[in-house]
C-alpha cells in the first residue's frame, strides 16, 4: 500500500460525503415536491429552476440564524447531540457500494477502486452499530435539552429504537445466512445472477427480494421507524410534542439533525436496494456499449431503484397517519419481532436441509 | 402634586376592587381581583378538587392510584402556544411518563369582551360583532342574533330570505366541518387530510366571497332579512359545490374510513356517554356521537328548515372515530339541505319590507321623504326594539348556539349573552381523557373542534 492507495481512500471518503451532500440537498427538495403533488400544492418552486435550490437557500438561512441555547441546559451534551447526530448517519452510507468497481491505472499499476467508502467485512454489523449510536444523539438531545416536550421526545426515541433495532437486526440475519456473508459488495455479488426455478433460468435477477421477501418487510417496516419517518415520527411530533427532540435547537444544530434525518432516509433505502434489490447490479451492455457508459450505468441503475424507495417513503409520509406510542411499541414488539423470529427459524432450518439433506435420511 | 405613600396606594386601589373590606396587600388583591391563578389546576393534596378536574362528579369511574411518586408526575402546560390546541386553549396536564393522568383546560386567551361590546351597538350593527365569535361559523352566529332581535321585533321574514338563510347556514356548516375533518386528520398526522379539507372549503369560501363580499366575517344575515340577494349565476356555484364536494369526501373516505391506523388512533378514543354529555351540556356532533338523537334543526326548527329533508346523523360509541363519522354524515345531509333549498328557492324580496327595520332600496331616499328619514334613523339611532327578553337557538356546527337578548326598548340591546357551544363541549375534556395517552389528548381536542374564539368570546 502505497501513498496512492493513501489518496485513492481520501478521495473515496470525500466523495461519498460530497454524494451524501448533495443527495440530501436534492432529497428535501424531492420530498417537499412530491408531497406538495400529492397535496394539491406547487410546493418550493422560486429558488432556482423548480425551486431546486430552495434547500441550499434553507441551509444558508439556517448556517447564519442566531443558535439559541436555552439556560436550562446541559451544555456538554446539548452541543455533542446534533454532531452525533450528523457523523454516524455519514459513517453508516460509507460501507454501502454505489457502483460497480473498476480499474484503474494510476503509478505504474493497475488499482482496484470500489465505489463504496470502505469494504468492510463485518459491514452489516456495523451499519447496525452506526444506526444504534445514532439513536444516542436523539435520546441525549431530548434530555440535554432541559425542557419537557423534548424529554417526551427523547423517552419516546429510546423506546422506539431499541424495539425497532431488534427488529431489523433480525430481519437482516436471514440476508447473512442466505448469502453467507456480512460483507455488502459479497451480498451484492451474490444477487447479480439470474433466477433458476426447477432447473429453468427464467431471467429474474436473483434477488433475495424473492426468497427472503418477509425479511424485506420487516426490514423496510423498522428502516421507516429507525429514521423517525412518518407514520413512525413519534419521536418529533409536532401536534404531539411539538418538535420532540429538536424542540430547543436553532440554527445549524437545528440543521445538523435535519441533515442527519434525510441522509438516514437515503442510506436507508440504499440499504434495502443492497441487501434485497440487487444494489448496483443490473445489465450493463459490457461490450456493447463504450466502456466509460458500461462502467457507469451500474451506478444509474442504483440511483434508480434508490428513488424509488426515497418515493415510498415520501409517499407514506403523505398518506399515513401517525401511530400512537403504544401502538408503535406493540407493532414492534407483538408482530415484527415475534414473525421475524419465527422467518428466520424457517429459513435457519431450510437452509440446513439444503445443505445436510433431512435430518431421517 | 402631593406625594402619596404605598400604604395610601393601596387603599384607594384596594376600594376600587373590593370596597368595604380592608385593604390587603397589593399583592394579594391583584391575585383576588384578577383571578391570576385561579384557573390553574388544583394539587392533588385536595381531593376534591382533584375528583372534579378529573370530571369524575357524573360518572365516578376514577380510581385514585397512589402507587405512583410524585417524582414520577410530571406537569405540562400544553399552549397557549402549541400547534394543534386549536387556538390559543391552554391545557394543565399531570402526565405519568406518557399517561395522562389529569387535565384542565384554562381558557380566555381570546377573550375581548364581545358580549359587552355588544351593547354598545344597535341591533343592525350587531351581526358584525357576533359574526368573530365562531368565526369558522360566522353565519350561524349572525343567524343566532338575528333570530333573537326579530323574536323582539315580532317581523316576518319573507319566505327567499329564510332559504338564503338555510342555504349560507348549512353550506357554512360544510365548511367548517370540513375544517374539523382537516385538522383532526392533521393532528393525528394525516397530513395530506388537512390540505384537501382546506382545499374543498375554498370553493365554498370562494361562493360566500361572491355573495356576501367577505370570506369570513359576513355581515350577511341582519335582523330583517339577509345584507343582499344571491348574486347572479348563483346556481351554478351551488351546482359546483354540490358536484365536487361529495367526490372530494369519497377521496377522504378512501384516506381515512377504513385506514387501520386512523381506525387504531381514533376508535374507543376520548369516549363519552350519553349520560355524562347531557349532564355537561355538551351538544352538537359530540353528543350525536354518543348516540343521542338531538339537533336542534329538527326539534327546534328555525327559519324553515323544518320543510326540507334531512336526517340527523348519530354515531354510537361517542368516541373520536365516530365524531369523525357524525360529521362526514352531516356534511353530505347539509348538502341535502343545500340542493333542496337552491332547487326550492322562492321568488321575492330578500329583506323584510318593514321599514322601520329594515333600510329603504337607495333610489327611494331619493323619491321619498319617509324613506329618506327611515334611513337616517336606522343608521344614526337604530331601530327599536320593544323590551324583552328572549333565549333564541339554533344547531351551530358545534352544537347549541344561543343568544340571550334583553332589550329595554330602545335601540342597542341591554344585555347579549351568547351561549358558544364550544364552551360547553370544552368541559369534556377532562372525563374524555382519563388514563389516556398524550397523543390522545390531541385526538379529542380535534374531535370536539373548539373555535377558541367561541369559548372566550
Amino acid at each position: 500500500m502505497d501513498w496512492i492507495d493513501v489518496l485513492l481512500v481520501v478521495a473515496r471518503v470525500v466523495a461519498v460525503f460530497a454524494l451524501l451532500m448533495g443527495v440530501c440537498t436534492l432529497l428535501v427538495w424531492f420530498e417537499r415536491k412530491v408531497v406538495a403533488d400529492m397535496q394539491n400544492r406547487v410546493g418550493p418552486d422560486r429558488a432556482g429552476p423548480w425551486g431546486i435550490l430552495q434547500t441550499v437557500a434553507d441551509g444558508v438561512k439556517l448556517f447564519f440564524k442566531e443558535q439559541v441555547t436555552p439556560r436550562k441546559v446541559e451544555l456538554g451534551l446539548y452541543l455533542a447531540a446534533p454532531m452525533l447526530a450528523a457523523v454516524p448517519a455519514f459513517l453508516m452510507f460509507m460501507v454501502v457500494p454505489f457502483g460497480r468497481p473498476f480499474t484503474i491505472t494510476l503509478g505504474g499499476e493497475e488499482r482496484l477502486v470500489p465505489l463504496q467508502g470502505a469494504d468492510l467485512n463485518v459491514g452489516l454489523l456495523y451499519v447496525l452499530a452506526m444506526s444504534s449510536v445514532a439513536v444516542y444523539a436523539v435520546v441525549l438531545a431530548g434530555w440535554s435539552s432541559g425542557s419537557k416536550y423534548p424529554l417526551l421526545g427523547g423517552v419516546r426515541a429510546t423506546a422506539q429504537a431499541i424495539s425497532y433495532e431488534a427488529a431489523m437486526g433480525l430481519s437482516l440475519v436471514p440476508v447473512v445466512l442466505f448469502t453467507g456473508s456480512m460483507r455488502i459488495s459479497e451480498i451484492v455479488a451474490a444477487q447479480s445472477s439470474t433466477l433458476t426455478f426447477l432447473g429453468w433460468n427464467i431471467g429474474f435477477p436473483a434477488w433475495n427480494v424473492v426468497v427472503l421477501a418477509p425479511s424485506f418487510l420487516i426490514f423496510t417496516i423498522s428502516a421507516v421507524a429507525e429514521t423517525n419517518r412518518a407514520p413512525f415520527d413519534l419521536v418529533e411530533a409536532e401536534q404531539e410534542i411539538v418538535g420532540g427532540f429538536h424542540t430547543e435547537y436553532s440554527g445549524l444544530r437545528f440543521a445538523l439533525f435535519f441533515l442527519a434525518e434525510y441522509i438516514n432516509m437515503f442510506t436507508m433505502s440504499a440499504l434495502a436496494v443492497t441487501l434485497f434489490f440487487g444494489g448496483w447490479s443490473g445489465p450493463a451492455w459490457d461490450g456493447v456499449l463504450p466502456a466509460a457508459v458500461s462502467a457507469l450505468l451500474p451506478t444509474v441503475w442504483f440511483f434508480v431503484k434508490v428513488l424509488v424507495f426515497l418515493f415510498i417513503f415520501v409517499w407514506l409520509r403523505a398518506t399515513l397517519p401517525r401511530l400512537r406510542y403504544d401502538q408503535l411499541m406493540t407493532l414492534g414488539w407483538k408482530r415484527l419481532i415475534p414473525s421475524s423470529l419465527v422467518w428466520l427459524f424457517f429459513i435457519g432450518g431450510a437452509l440446513a436441509v439444503r445443505r445436510f439433506g433431512l435430518p431421517w435420511s | 402634586m402631593a406625594e402619596t405613600t404605598t400604604a395610601e396606594r393601596n387603599e384607594a386601589a384596594a376600594e376600587i376592587w373590593v370596597s368595604g373590606t380592608e385593604a390587603p396587600e397589593v399583592s394579594e388583591w391583584m391575585a383576588a381581583s384578577t383571578d391570576e391563578g385561579a384557573q390553574e389546576m388544583g394539587r392533588r393534596e385536595t381531593p376534591d378538587r382533584a375528583v372534579e378536574q378529573r370530571g369524575a362528579r357524573v360518572v365516578d369511574d376514577w380510581v385514585i392510584d397512589d402507587a405512583v411518586a410524585d417524582d414520577e408526575r410530571m406537569m405540562v402546560n400544553m399552549g397557549p402556544q402549541h400547534p394543534s390546541t386549536h387556538g390559543v386553549l391552554r391545557l394543565n396536564l399531570e402526565l405519568e411518563g406518557e399517561i395522562v393522568r389529569r387535565i384542565k383546560p384554562v381558557i380566555g386567551y381570546l377573550h375581548t369582551g364581545m358580549e359587552k361590546t355588544a351593547e354598545t351597538l344597535t341591533f343592525l350593527q350587531g351581526p358584525t360583532n357576533v359574526t368573530r365569535m365562531d368565526y369558522l361559523a360566522p353565519l350561524h352566529n349572525e343567524l343566532c342574533y338575528s333570530l333573537a332581535v326579530e323574536k323582539l321585533l315580532g317581523v316576518d321574514i319573507p319566505p327567499r330570505a329564510q332559504a338564503i338563510r338555510v342555504l349560507m347556514t348549512e353550506l357554512n356548516r360544510v365548511s367548517s366541518h370540513l375544517v374539523a375533518t382537516a385538522t383532526n386528520g392533521m393532528d393525528i398526522g394525516a397530513l395530506s387530510m388537512m390540505m384537501y379539507g382546506f382545499r374543498e372549503r375554498e370553493l365554498i369560501l370562494a361562493f360566500f366571497e361572491k355573495t356576501t363580499g367577505l370570506r369570513m366575517n359576513h355581515n350577511y344575515i341582519r335582523p330583517g332579512g339577509v345584507a343582499a340577494d344571491l348574486p347572479d349565476g348563483w346556481e351554478d356555484d351551488v351546482e359546483e359545490i354540490l358536484d365536487r364536494i361529495p367526490k372530494a369526501m369519497e377521496d377522504y373516505e378512501d384516506l381515512l374510513k377504513e385506514n387501520s391506523i386512523w381506525k387504531g388512533r381514533t376508535k374507543g378514543i376520548g369516549i363519552i356517554t350519553a349520560e355524562e354529555c347531557l349532564a355537561y351540556g355538551i351538544t352538537g356532533p359530540t353528543l350525536r356521537a354518543a348516540g343521542v338523537d338531538w339537533d336542534l334543526r329538527r326539534s327546534q326548527p328555525y327559519s324553515g328548515i323544518e320543510s326540507y329533508d334531512f336526517d340527523v346523523v348519530t354515531g354510537r360509541r361517542g368516541d373520536v372515530y365516530d365524531r369523525y363519522r357524525v360529521r362526514i354524515g352531516e356534511m353530505l345531509q347539509s348538502l341535502r339541505i343545500v340542493r333542496q333549498a337552491a332547487e326550492t328557492m322562492p321568488r321575492g324580496d330578500y329583506k323584510t319590507g318593514d321599514r322601520k327595520v329594515s333600510p329603504p332600496p337607495r333610489r327611494r331616499i331619493n323619491e321619498s321623504m319617509e324613506a329618506l328619514i327611515h334611513h337616517f334613523k336606522i343608521y344614526t339611532e337604530g331601530f327599536k326594539v320593544p323590551e324583552g327578553e328572549t333565549y333564541t337557538a339554533i344547531e351551530s356546527p358545534r352544537g347549541e348556539l344561543g343568544c340571550y337578548l334583553v332589550s329595554d326598548g330602545g335601540g342597542r340591546p341591554l344585555r347579549m349573552h351568547t351561549r358558544g357551544p364550544s364552551f360547553s363541549n370544552l368541559q369534556a375534556l377532562p372525563i374524555m381523557m382519563a388514563d389516556s395517552l398524550v397523543a390522545d389528548t390531541i385526538a379529542c381536542i380535534a374531535s370536539l373542534d373548539p373555535v377558541m374564539g367561541d369559548v372566550d368570546r
